[in-house]
């Protein structure tokens, strides 16, 4: 059961270029389900539908005039948005899509690379990715970006602690760090979403945070700081730090639908990239609804309630479910 | 429902409910929304029912245009290039559309009701100096037609100059 290198090499390049077409057409059905919400229509006359809008924003930002400031400290500047961008697609090499099909004389497993310490290395990663927003900010020597890096830093490192204390009591109960081993308990027993909601909820709103999604998306609010630790930034950098933020959240969506909603499993499992793709379109569309529904956080109410509130209920959370476990 | 935070959650409802609603986009270029009767749009020079033009260089519209935009040359009819009712016809007649403010005034100060203000307003040009609209074009029919609110919907009734020609 030797899978052969370039299998490994094979499903990446697909994971990566599929992602990357998400991401694009994510940013449509985003602007055209808030639209809907809003009773207008979303883009509509890009191709039929805004179909081509995706492609239209790509050449508009490969065109633009990429400027930087002359004070910039260039090899900084330059490397922050890939630096993110590059972390942020490498955490979806550890999330399995399917349990493994035999398919002549090869067997392709369902996930790019079966980490033992899978859970613990998509964090590792997203903390890298900090690096890029806040070396980006700093590098761009200008006022607005410093302050808005440091906000962004400030708010993702606190809401990081309660993301990773929350999914302790679905590692507690599944006995293990591997991503695999966390969907293949699933498929036994009960999706973990039910014994451990409060998990669940913390998760959710922690990495509604990590990700600067509305309603914690203060560090891109125009209003307040320009742009944040975006302002120096233009054409396909700046579509490249987009681009990170956006596959940042379908990394955190596929974590949640992996560790609290049964990953791939579902009733037919031969066919498993499916039911995971529909269960994170769900989640995606619940980031949609409440961008769209409820209004911005101030960034004293923000870290108030990250430290005060999901700091504690997510400490509680892994208690209890220790001692659950040992007790039962 | 009252407690914090629950109130809170129907504002998803609201949310969601609102996708399944038709959204109230007028989409602008396939449907366009009626001006009233009275829309000051484009200028447009009238002619009598015989052919003559009504226009005779008097220059009263170029007087009470506040953005001073048009421009009139009067030149005397002779009987054989007789092009307007009265003694004098306007050689030169050209308003700067990049200039005017569309303010209706051209129209209140002309004592022939030679021009009026339609409905037309898209303008749009490539460069400035095809926006200094010349006599001719002025008294050709507007290319497209936009529609126009029902005038039984208005109180006032339309004056006779506009109803003809």
């Amino acid at each position: 059961m030797n899978e052969p290198w370039w299998i490994d090499a094979v499903k990446a390049f697909v994971i990566v270029n599929v992602l990357l077409l998400t991401f694009a057409y994510m940013t449509l059905v985003e602007r055209k389900l808030i639209g809907r919400m809003q009773l207008r229509y979303g883009p509509n006359r890009a191709g039929p539908r805004g179909i081509l809008q995706p492609i239209a924003d790509l050449v508009k930002l490969i065109r633009k005039e990429a400027f930087y400031p002359a004070t910039a400290i260039e090899v900084l500047y330059i490397s922050a948005p890939a630096l993110s961008a590059a972390t942020a697609l490498a955490a979806f090499a550890v999330i399995p899509f399917g349990e493994g099909w035999h398919v002549g004389d090869y067997y392709i497993s369902g996930q790019v690379a079966n980490v033992s310490i899978g859970l613990i290395l998509l964090f590792a990663l997203g903390s890298v990715g900090i690096y890029g927003f806040i070396v980006g900010g700093w590098a761009s020597d200008s006022k607005y970006s410093l302050l808005g890096a440091m906000r962004t830093c400030a708010q993702l490192v606190s809401y990081e602690v309660s993301l990773a204390l929350s999914v302790l009591g679905v590692v507690i109960m599944a006995g293990s760090l591997s991503l695999v081993d966390i969907v293949a308990d699933q498929r036994e027993d009960w999706w973990f979403a039910g014994p451990q909601f409060v998990g669940l909820i913390v998760f959710f709103i922690a990495g509604i945070a990590e990700t600067n999604r509305a309603p914690f998306d203060l560090p891109e609010a125009e209003t307040e700081l320009v742009a944040g630790y975006l302002t120096e930034y233009s054409g396909m950098r700046f579509g490249l730090f987009s681009m990170a933020e956006y596959v940042n959240m379908i990394v955190l969506s596929a974590l949640c639908v992996t560790l609290f909603f049964g990953g791939w499993v579902g009733p037919v499992a031969a066919i498993g990239p499916l039911w995971f793709v529909l269960k994170l379109l769900a989640v995606l569309f619940i980031f949609i609804w409440l961008r769209t529904t409820v209004p911005r956080l101030r960034y004293d109410q923000l870290m108030a309630f990250g430290w005060k509130v999901l700091l504690p209920v997510a400490t509680i959370n892994a208690l209890v479910t220790a001692a659950l476990v040992v007790a039962l | 429902m009252s407690p914090q935070p629950f109130s809170s959650m129907r504002g998803f409802g609201v949310t969601l409910k609102q996708i399944f609603k038709k959204p109230i986009t007028q989409q602008y270029p396939e449907e366009k929304r009626p001006v009233y009767p009275r829309f000051r749009g484009r200028h447009r020079l009238w002619r009598h029912a015989n052919g003559l033009e009504k226009c005779i260089g008097c220059s009263l519209c170029a007087a009470a245009c506040p953005a001073d935009c048009i421009r009139v040359v009067a030149e005397e009819n002779t009987p054989t290039n007789r092009v307007s009712a009265g003694e004098r016809y306007a050689r030169i007649y050209e308003i700067n559309l990049s200039r005017c403010i569309f303010c209706g005034y051209c129209e209140v100060a002309c004592p022939f009701d030679a021009i009026t203000l339609e409905a037309e307003y898209e303008l749009s040009e490539y460069s400035r100096d095809d926006l200094i609209y010349t006599k001719d074009m002025l008294l050709a029919e507007p290319v497209k037609r936009m529609p126009v609110a029902d005038r039984d919907l208005f109180d006032t009734p339309i004056p006779a100059y506009k109803a003809s020609s």
